[in-house]
């Protein structure tokens, strides 16, 4: 009882804070949709690093992450160090960089937009917006469903399931609304340095408390398959290298993600920035899967919900660091959805609605956007109460349906010839061709020994992107120079 | 042209990164070394190899690729 209600008031307390930073941020706010999506193209190193870290990384490093070490065997910690450090950071350059240029030369909010003005189509920009609204919808469901779900096993089902998730939802619209990236950016920050330390208190903690890390990883000597061993079991070298590739450009598509390419306040700060990257990644996962494995060795079985880092907190430490911990990460898994929720509205105000509906002027803009984090929460809402099935699948394949715009934009990015045919088969067929392999069985979703299908869709694009834009011509729409910006401060 | 053997030098680095982020001369290792696997210290070691890579790039190459592109039209 006592430790649920260190819980809950460890969750409250976040939440107050939360709240208070986006107050903040928001009598800072000057009214305009560059303002309150991308904070006007302002953020500094710290926030910068912090926000795409905690963004991309906080609930994953929590529950699924160390749920795959347990299972799998720690060779997990390569994958992501793979994906995340070094084929994100080296990707943060070609596609961010690149991005961040003809972002603020241009004006650009979103990969829609950017693409759109580029080709000069409206339909690109709509279409650009449509798939990945497609992908982020049931992946923002699935982190409401994660969140119902941990409030229903932390208060002992006192709190059902629809209250919790719709209780996080609501606090997420009114913060959200109110503070714009700003205020998103800011606690994501506190929120990275949070669980950054909470991570390795756990690691030392549980550490220690068995004996020795050497003592804790040699008890993983015993068990069926050696997971100490490097591969082995689901890890092949083709799995390895095409999960890690797959997320990795997966990653830089994904609306809250590439939005942050545009945000930086200098070339300094980018700059800054990437190197420090993939020590911030190495630092948070190596003990966050570690840990994970150790529990598998020490011999921890899951909880009610299929997670290991609660049930191994809590045999090692006391119970309120268990608590701090397992509330840090239902923070976590809140500053992933802020984000999402945010991002999936500027896509859906400005690339869907603003394009075929009206174009409002810039301060009716940026109230359709706040109207649209509350379209878009409610509706992630609505239908994570009826948990359906093909939502669900959706949301588990979104990383690899997000991964099949990658080479098509990178391809537009850089080679002036690219054109509008080029671009729109690139798209639509790998599209088409990945949404195949999820949903129908005559599709394979593995090719030539374990390469997934994402990966083979990526290829596929970038084939269709480059053929298709050598044997056709540009329309006089066009326009290739709009990349071609090189003032970079 | 001195850009271009540039570029593909830091290019070749960065795919060499990407490469060896997984020793695969160390398969079926088992050694625990210092309290954690011997691969998962490779791993720790390259990425602060990766990190002084960025560092390096930032430092030296800046804008490869992408700023001395020319502005035409």
């Amino acid at each position: 009882m006592a430790e649920t209600a260190i819980q809950l008031g460890i969750l409250v307390g976040y939440m107050l804070v939360t709240l208070g930073v986006g107050l903040v941020a928001y009598r800072l706010t000057d009214r305009s949709p560059e303002d309150y999506y991308l904070a006007s193209r302002t953020l500094g190193t710290v926030v910068l690093l912090f926000t795409t870290f905690a963004t991309l990384l906080s609930a994953f490093t929590f529950f699924a992450g160390p749920n795959i070490s347990y299972r799998l065997g720690p060779e997990w910690i390569l994958v992501m160090g793979m994906m995340d450090g070094v084929i994100f950071g080296v990707l943060w350059y070609v596609i961010g960089y690149k991005q961040w240029i003809i972002g603020k030369a241009n004006g650009y909010l979103t990969l829609g937009e950017m693409l759109g003005d580029r080709f000069g189509s409206r339909w690109l920009r709509v279409l650009v917006a449509v798939i990945s609204i497609f992908w982020l919808f049931p992946y923002v469901m699935l982190q409401q469903q994660g969140a119902g779900t941990a409030v229903e096993a932390l208060t002992g089902g006192a709190v059902p399931y629809w209250a919790g998730a719709g209780g996080i939802t609501l606090f997420m619209i009114v913060y959200v609304t109110l503070s714009g990236l700003r205020g998103v950016a800011w606690t994501d920050t506190l929120q990275g340095l949070f669980m950054l330390g909470m991570v390795w208190a756990a690691f030392i903690w549980v550490g220690t408390a068995v004996g020795g890390f050497g003592a804790a990883t040699e008890t993983l000597r015993g068990l069926d398959g050696n997971p100490l061993a490097l591969g082995g079991g689901a890890y092949t070298p083709a799995y390895i290298v095409s999960t890690a590739v797959s997320i990795a450009f997966g990653v830089t598509m994904f609306p809250q993600v590439n939005q942050r390419f545009f945000v930086a306040r200098s070339r300094a700060v980018i700059k800054r920035t990437l190197p420090l990257w993939p020590v911030l990644v190495v630092l948070l996962f190596v003990p966050a899967f570690v840990l994970g494995s150790w529990a598998a060795g020490l011999g921890i079985e899951t909880n009610v919900n299929g997670n290991v880092l609660p049930p191994l907190l809590l045999e090692y430490t006391p119970t309120w660091f268990a608590a701090l911990v397992i509330a840090g990460a239902m923070a976590a898994m809140m500053s992933s959805s802020d984000s999402m929720l945010l991002s999936g509205s500027s896509y859906l105000t400005r690339d869907v609605y603003r394009p075929l509906v009206a174009d409002p002027d810039e301060r009716r803009e940026a109230w359709l956007g706040r109207l649209g984090v509350v379209v878009f929460a409610t509706l992630t809402f609505v239908a994570s109460l009826f948990q359906v099935g093909t939502l669900l699948e959706i949301g588990d394949t979104a990383f690899g349906g997000f991964a099949q715009l990658a080479l098509p934009v990178l391809v537009a990015l850089y080679w002036s010839r690219t054109t509008r045919w080029g671009i729109y088969a690139g798209i639509g067929a790998s599209q088409l061709f990945y949404l195949a392999s999820v949903f129908l069985d005559i599709v394979p979703g593995s090719y030539l020994g374990g390469w997934s299908a994402s990966v083979v869709g990526m290829l596929l694009g970038l084939v269709l992107t480059v053929g298709v834009s050598a044997v056709t011509t540009p329309s006089t729409a066009e326009d290739p120079s709009v990349y071609e910006e090189t003032v970079a401060d | 042209m001195k850009s271009r053997t540039e570029a593909v030098g830091w290019a070749v680095g960065a795919l060499l990164l990407v490469v060896l982020a997984v020793p695969w001369f160390m398969w079926g290792s088992d050694t625990v070394v210092a309290g954690l696997p011997v691969w998962v210290w490779w791993h720790v070691g390259w990425l602060c190899l990766t990190s002084l890579f960025f560092w390096a790039f930032t430092r030296r190459a800046w804008g490869l690729g992408i700023e001395e592109v020319s502005t035409r039209g």
